[in-house]
């Protein structure tokens, strides 16, 4: 594949903080129009990566190209290119949410008219009209990141960067974040989306890169990555733990593997499809067996790390560290 | 959400909209100062600091210390006036920093700075906002003054000259409160810092009585301390007297301290925003 039918591609990302270690060789692609999903815990890397990719970053080394121009050599011409959305809203609080996209209009050389107009436009399409002309302040946090967003999309970029979109929204209104990114995607636009949550990527990523420390540790497609987890699990909690025994043999008929116990009187085993929850549910009927807790798991984001790096182990844990460190 | 329509494709593009094109560099630094005026009008506190504040001041030192400084009120105010200017103007400088460092923390320079615009801009406009800003302080400081029977005994242009001498002298400061800004940790720091040394720069000064009445010690500090020079100088040409000597040295140190925290405030700030 040639550069031209990507519009992010980052070879050998290194950058540290003081002694730390942030980027120890990150290489990116996202071909033109589609979403790459960059996932990984607290500390992985992925905001560092981010700001590299945003000109607000230098690395230490490494190269990158962004909407076909050198991050490094032509930072100009990426940031008219890009649109930045952070994991914390950063709007001006102090501002209305009209004055906030009217500003970074007239910024981008919008007359003052046209600013007004495109503010308008997004103000609508995000669902802000009637808070336009209240401050951010009095905005909730699904009011603000739609304002964020909002505003990294005045320019109409080619490529967008969300960082942590969603990270502290509740369920419903991160189902309304994805809408909007679907939106964008629909519109030919290239995102590039980190998150802690594989839900996430898994919704809306066509490929996604997993880092850890700095390093990235897989990549694929969601469904290839779910295919090296081992996809959900299904978990059973009895009523009495006496019936752990004759629980673990069903599972184990059912599903053709043996359980592990995570947790005291929890039992877990993986499986492919929802069928096996099924079949579950109907053998515990069978035998009269009175359960507590029944249910089918994703695999979260600790299990895809555990699997992933099971082979070098005491390396999943995770302190937070200088992600944030400038 | 239903209300938010995610095809967008019935929008022109950014090609169609109107573009400026005159001197980028002056016109973004100018619209983010018209963001910091914007805040300002908004900010209750930093409003305050620009009108309640010289207010307050002037009551309280006038009439409350005026009569058993001066022998009457009126006296004190032709005295003091020009030294509450200069004071409020000066611990005014500290909230530029607090606020840059906001602003950073906060994430809004990073949108900013991924906007194809001057790295440099927000910067240059925070500093155009605050010269607004204590332009207007000086104004409101002198009206409450005149209201209260402050009468000034020189031409207008000294008066102007004055007030200009203040602008000066206190945006060299706020670099100081800039690069405060961009090396500590907490918002809270500048303020803390640039009030512990607003303290003795401004009450160690001849702002609130005459030098000759200090002890020698406190006198050997007052004389070199350059808010001394900039009270005097300021006071001579709103209410007569020699003035050159001091201004040239009022200018001299503040210019001296441009030299020295500009730089280092452009570097931190291009460090950290």
């Amino acid at each position: 594949m040639t550069t031209s039918n990507h519009a992010i591609r980052a070879e050998g990302l290194v950058k540290h903080f003081g002694d730390t270690i942030a980027l120890d060789g990150v290489d990116l692609e996202v071909p033109t129009g589609t979403v790459l999903g960059v996932l990984g815990p607290n500390g992985a890397g992925k905001t560092t990566a981010v700001r590299i990719l945003a000109t607000l970053l230098q690395p230490d080394a490494g190269s990158a190209v962004v909407a076909g121009h050198d991050v490094f050599g032509d930072p100009e011409a990426v940031r008219r290119s890009i649109g930045l959305t952070g994991q914390y809203a950063a709007v001006d609080a102090m501002l209305t949410g009209r004055e906030n996209l009217v500003l970074v209009a007239r910024l981008l050389d919008f007359t003052r008219a046209a600013a007004g107009q495109r503010a308008a436009e997004l103000l609508e399409q995000f669902g802000l009209t009637e808070a336009a002309d209240r401050r951010a302040s009095t905005y909730s946090g699904g009011m603000r990141r739609r304002l964020d967003l909002a505003a990294s999309l005045v320019g109409r970029p080619q490529v967008i960067y969300l960082d942590e979109p969603t990270t502290g929204l509740d369920p419903s209104k991160r189902e309304d974040m994805w809408n909007v990114v679907r939106g964008l995607v629909a519109d030919g636009t290239t995102v590039l989306l980190t998150t802690q949550y594989l839900e996430e990527a898994d919704a809306l990523a066509d490929a996604i890169t997993v880092i850890d420390h700095g390093r990235v540790i897989a990549t694929g497609t969601p469904a290839e990555l779910k295919s090296i987890v081992g996809g959900r699990a299904l978990q059973v909690r009895p009523a009495d733990q006496a019936d752990l025994g004759d629980i673990g043999t069903l599972l184990t008929r059912v599903t053709g593997r043996s359980p592990e116990e995570p947790a005291k009187g929890l039992l877990s085993v993986s499986v492919e499809d929802s069928g096996a929850l099924t079949e579950t549910v109907a053998a515990l009927a069978e035998r009269g067996i009175e359960v507590t807790e029944l249910a089918l798991k994703l695999p979260d984001l600790d299990e895809v790390f555990f699997t992933l790096t099971s082979d070098k182990k005491g390396t999943t844990h995770h302190e937070k560290e200088s992600e944030f460190a400038r | 959400m239903s209300t938010i329509t995610s095809t967008a494709t019935s929008t022109p593009s950014v090609d169609d909209y109107e573009r400026e094109t005159w001197l980028p560099w002056l016109r973004h630094a100018l619209m983010l100062a018209g963001r910091s005026v914007i805040k300002l009008r908004r900010h209750p506190e930093q409003f305050f600091d620009v009108t309640l504040q010289p207010a307050l001041f002037l009551v309280i030192f006038v009439y409350v210390l005026g009569g058993a400084i001066s022998g009457s009120t009126h006296d004190y105010l032709q005295f003091v006036l020009p030294g509450i200017m200069v004071q409020t103007v000066l611990f005014s400088t500290v909230s530029i920093g607090v606020n840059l460092h906001t602003d950073i923390k906060e994430g809004v320079f990073d949108r900013f700075r991924s906007l194809p615009i001057p790295r440099s801009a927000p910067l240059v406009g925070a500093t155009i906002a605050e010269g607004l800003r204590y332009t207007l302080t000086i104004v409101i400081t002198l009206a409450i003054g005149l209201l209260m029977g402050f009468r000034t005994s020189t031409s207008l242009l000294s008066i102007v000259g004055a007030a200009l001498l203040v602008l000066v002298f206190s945006w060299c400061m706020c670099w100081i409160s800039i690069w405060l800004g961009m090396i500590v940790r907490e918002a809270g720091s500048v303020q803390g810092i640039g009030f512990l040394a607003m303290f003795p720069l401004t009450f160690g000064s001849s702002m609130f009585a005459s030098v000759d009445t200090m002890p020698g010690w406190l006198q050997a500090w007052v004389k070199v301390n350059p808010v001394t020079h900039l009270t005097d100088a300021v006071r001579a040409m709103l209410t007569g007297g020699p003035a050159t000597h001091d201004a040239l040295l009022a200018l001299g140190t503040s210019g001296l301290v441009l030299i020295v925290f500009a730089p280092l405030a452009v570097r931190a700030y291009r460090l950290k925003a």
